[in-house]
């Protein structure tokens, strides 16, 4: 052993390992198991990984192309399905951008419910997230606990929309439903459970010296790396960016709310980790706030509210704290215009560009979503580190590829 | 809120203006109320290379430049501080059969500049559907300027990866988001023998 150059043999505490440079690819996907729906074509040598070919489009639903033939109300539930697991942020994206071009302004209370809505999403979108991590790094009971946490956030949503998911909460000039007491206490509740379980999940999870092992210093990207490369989210604030787009551009309810963006200069998956755990914090601070300062008032725009038959506000207004849709929505055309908005969904910042010529359906929308911008992100972090550390990568970087093919 | 654009910040300012002397947006530059940061960084651009520019909101603005420009400008606003590309999105226009290239830019570290979304748009004809890649200013181009590749079959002169990016590889026919890709649209269904 000892006849060996000492360039390929590393002494690591009495045990020496043997690096046999071999070079060769190995094809990971596109199944679920530690991928996700992509083929990830990794080039090897040894256990290093020298490139990755990310072979995306497996769960492609032509998004951008389907809209030009859907109505402006069509496409809420279009633009959802590629994130089921964060619709409401997906949904409130392209509104803003449908109202922008139609000029509306929308009510105070429905601005603070959008924000409600928002961040019910972020924390089970993150807990989600966290659970799919852990199960990629072999830590089963972080992943059950990932989606028997995000369950409680989930039945709210529920609650408060009529849908688990694909919630189709949000519609142009407001939203569908108004909160109600059963829902705030609901929400209260929630938030001690939550809070409770923040410290059970820093024991088992986070100073877990297993999951400390796989994250730190795996998957570095410095603050430069990850400005060039265009990160968003989370990726990007664990890498030092003080960049939020609740802060730098506040819609919504943002601007009256109090909340601090969670930014780790180390830039390795346990910071980002660590971005996603502290959003938790904030966001069930957040809807402390929005339930103590939520305004009474009307959940719709005015000039459609005008249009629904009184016989309908009645009924559902008035009995249920409902909206119901008036038959304008069937098929509005806004005028020509664009828009380009941008939210911060769970994963990142979420940009839409919608272009209308006037007619009931858009010339042109574009969606860029936070996944999306992580396909070459992941690519280069991915370059150099070793091959088991692909998935803590991945997994880290809260990659999902029917948001990246949208 | 925050977000809708307003027709104007100062009411008591416009209003005393008579119809007939209205200015039109593109002839004179509004009154020194309050420069954005828009008119800022519009004036300063200006300075540096001759552009047509617009401003469409307080925090939005489009840069519309030749392809033989493109470069330079996008050099120039890298050295301004915008230092990532949001989107790149291709538009197909099959009447004047033209394809337009726009590049949203902001910033991340710029405190002023992360607040506005600027476009850089660039037109090219069917015939010569040839971009020069910003990928060697802006890394962030990578992922958008392949998928515009292999939607519109634009190309993007100087990228190191132009290839398929979510088309399969035996994918044949017309480049998808193009109009003259037509997508049909399913009838709705009904059993009318049930629904009685």
């Amino acid at each position: 052993m000892s006849s060996r150059p000492s360039e390929i043999t590393i002494s690591a505490e009495g045990m020496e390992v043997e690096i046999i440079p071999v070079e060769g690819e190995i094809n990971v996907g596109p199944q679920h198991p530690g991928s996700g729906h992509m083929r990830i074509y990794v080039k090897v040598n040894g256990d290093i990984i020298e490139d990755v070919d990310m072979d995306v489009g497996y769960v492609h639903r032509a998004v951008e192309k389907l809209s030009e033939i859907r109505t402006y109300m069509q496409i809420i539930p279009l633009v959802e399905r590629p994130a089921i697991l964060d619709s409401i942020n997906m949904n409130l994206g392209y509104i803003m951008a449908v109202e922008k071009i139609m000029g509306v302004e929308v009510p105070e209370r429905a601005q603070y419910l959008r924000s409600f809505a928002a961040e019910v999403n972020r924390i089970a979108s993150h807990l989600y997230g966290t659970g799919i991590l852990a199960i990629f790094l072999g830590h089963s009971t972080g992943y059950m606990w990932g989606f028997g946490d995000r369950e409680v956030w989930v039945e709210i949503l529920q609650a408060l929309t009529g849908a688990r998911l694909t919630n189709s909460y949000i519609i142009p000039g407001g939203v569908r439903r108004d909160l109600t007491p059963t829902i705030k206490e609901m929400t209260l509740k929630a938030i001690a459970y939550q809070r409770k379980r923040m410290a059970e999940w820093r024991r088992i999870f986070l100073n877990n010296p297993n999951i400390r092992d796989r994250l730190e210093n795996v998957g570095v990207m410095s603050k430069e790396n990850a400005i060039k490369w265009g990160a968003a989210g989370p990726n990007l604030r664990g890498s030092g960016v003080n960049y939020d787009v609740r802060k730098a551009e506040p819609y919504a309810a943002y601007d009256k709310l109090d909340f601090e963006v969670q930014v780790y200069k180390e830039g390795d998956g346990y910071a980002r980790t660590l971005v996603r755990f502290g959003e938790i914090e904030q966001s069930l601070n957040m809807l402390e706030q929005i339930i103590k300062e939520i305004p009474e008032g009307p959940i719709l725009a005015d000039r459609f509210f005008k249009m629904i038959p009184p016989a309908r506000v009645k009924k559902w207004w008035d009995g249920m704290r409902r909206v119901v849709f008036p038959g304008y929505f069937a098929s509005f055309r806004p005028p020509k215009g664009e828009a380009i908005t941008r939210v911060e969904a769970s994963r990142g910042e979420l940009v839409y560009y919608v272009v209308s010529d006037g007619s009931a359906t858009p010339y042109r929308l574009r969606m860029i979503t936070p996944s999306y911008r992580s396909i070459y992100v992941f690519k280069q972090l991915c370059k150099g580190s070793r091959y088991p550390d692909l998935v803590s990568i991945y997994g880290s970087l809260d990659y999902f590829p029917p948001e990246a093919d949208r | 809120m925050s977000n809708q654009p307003k027709p104007s910040s100062n009411p008591v300012q416009n209003n005393p203006v008579p119809q007939a002397q209205r200015p039109t947006p593109q002839a004179v530059p509004k009154p020194p109320q309050q420069p954005t940061i828009i008119d800022k960084l519009f004036e300063e651009l200006q300075k540096r290379i001759k552009v047509t520019t617009r401003k469409d909101a307080p925090n939005r603005g489009t840069i519309i430049v030749d392809r033989s420009q493109l470069v330079e400008v996008a050099k120039i606003l890298k050295e301004l501080g915008f230092d990532h590309v949001k989107t790149v999105t291709g538009m197909d226009y099959p009447d004047e059969e033209k394809l337009e290239v726009i590049y949203h830019v902001s910033s991340y570290e710029h405190p002023e500049y992360s607040k506005v979304i600027v476009a850089l748009r660039t037109t090219v004809s069917y015939r010569d559907p040839v971009v020069p890649s910003l990928y060697s200013i802006w890394e962030s181009v990578w992922t958008g300027e392949r998928e515009t590749y292999e939607m519109f079959g634009i190309r993007f002169e100087g990228h190191p990866d132009l290839r398929r990016l979510f088309l399969p590889d035996d994918f044949e026919g017309i480049y998808p988001l193009r109009k003259e890709y037509k997508l049909k649209k399913e009838g709705i269904f009904i059993d009318e023998q049930q629904a009685e």
